[in-house]
């Protein structure tokens, strides 16, 4: 099978600060993987490259073959760590914003998400919380009929609640035969809804296996292995 | 329904369970179609492909079917499913002897104390 996203010997520095030292990674399609590493790891660099808003120091990242453009741009929905919208935007013009953009767009699934979360069309994105705008950002990227979903920390500073809705509406909602990237360290949370994952540590892959693998032969969740992995 | 996870098994193992446990129970009774994987899923919290893993076990176990464009069904083989709970009562009524091991209670003692206790209309 042909990965949807693969890495060969792939390398970022930023001056003297070595954020990813050659990775080799293949993801194959119709998988939700987890991209789990403490804070500083080279989660978010790589999610980055792999948009296109970053270019390699060293190596190669491809998306289906190739490498970040306006093409790749095309099939790949990518959900920032930050709010990107402007703010005096309401839910409506934020979805308009959407449909203008990407010809893969579902505005009858973006409106049925948000009628669902009784979210009005009219409510400027400056007068929601916190929570509601990473829900409609969530809405907006799985809305779309992407090849390559990449979700950098989607379920970070929320609400144990709203971090369910988040995780339930990724699962929900992702195109069939899409492969969903999700960088988080919140792994208890993830870990029922990922294939794999895959372990960064000081820019290097530690593992890349499936969760079942490893809850059948270490006995023990990938919670607990991360934890062990990670110890100080 | 309500789905709860351990650490120490895979989450596929854990699903066949409960989806078992839901048929026996008839939360899902004989010849009922089942909801869509991606539905199923949804509610549980788990990806689709460990879902239908878990699905795909039943089937071989034949407890549920596939009719190629209706979906997956519930058997409506009673018996099959009435083998499968009587399986299931004897794996937790190990578990409980185990328990009460623990307890100083020998099979016997165990008899005994349910006994006595039908006896006072405790049970």
């Amino acid at each position: 099978m042909s990965s949807i996203l693969e890495c060969k010997a792939l390398h970022k520095r930023y001056g003297t600060k070595e954020a990813l030292r050659g990775i080799d990674l293949a993801l194959e399609p119709g998988r939700i993987i987890g991209l789990l590493g403490p804070n500083g790891s080279g989660k978010t660099t790589l999610i980055k490259l792999a948009c296109g808003l970053l270019t390699p120091t060293g190596g190669e990242i491809l998306i289906d073959g190739k490498k970040p453009s306006k093409e790749t741009k095309a099939i790949v929905s990518y959900l920032p760590e930050r709010m990107a919208l402007p703010t005096w935007m309401t839910a409506k013009q934020a979805i308009d914003y959407y449909q203008d953009f990407y010809a893969d767009f579902r505005r009858y699934a973006a409106e049925d998400m948000l009628e669902k979360l009784g979210l009005e069309e009219t409510q400027t994105i400056r007068s929601m919380s916190k929570g509601m705008r990473e829900k409609l950002q969530l809405i907006l990227v799985m809305s779309r009929g992407a090849k390559l979903y990449l979700l950098d920390e989607p379920i970070g500073g929320v609400d144990p609640a709203t971090r369910d809705y988040i995780l339930k509406t990724i699962i929900g909602n992702y195109s069939e035969d899409a492969t969903v990237l999700i960088s988080t360290h919140l792994i208890s949370d993830v870990e029922p809804v990922l294939d794999e994952v895959v372990f960064l540590k000081e820019g290097s892959i530690m593992l890349h296996r499936s969760v079942d693998d490893i809850r059948e032969s270490e006995g023990k969740s990938v919670d607990e292995l991360f934890r062990q992995v990670f110890a100080y | 329904m309500e789905w709860q996870f351990r650490a120490d098994a895979p989450i596929y193992t854990q699903l066949c369970e409960q989806l078992t446990l839901a048929i026996v129970s008839g939360v899902f009774g004989p010849g009922e179609r089942l909801p869509a994987v991606r539905e199923l899923a949804v509610d549980a919290g788990v990806n689709p492909n460990t879902m239908q893993r878990a699905l795909s076990e039943l089937e071989r176990n034949g407890l549920v079917y596939t009719q190629r464009t209706a979906g997956r069904f519930v058997t409506e083989d009673f018996a099959r499913i009435e083998r499968e709970q009587q399986r299931l009562a004897e794996t937790r009524a190990r578990e409980f002897l185990d328990a009460m091991e623990k307890l100083g209670y020998d099979h016997a003692g165990t008899v005994d104390l349910l006994e006595q206790m039908r006896g006072e209309q405790m049970l």
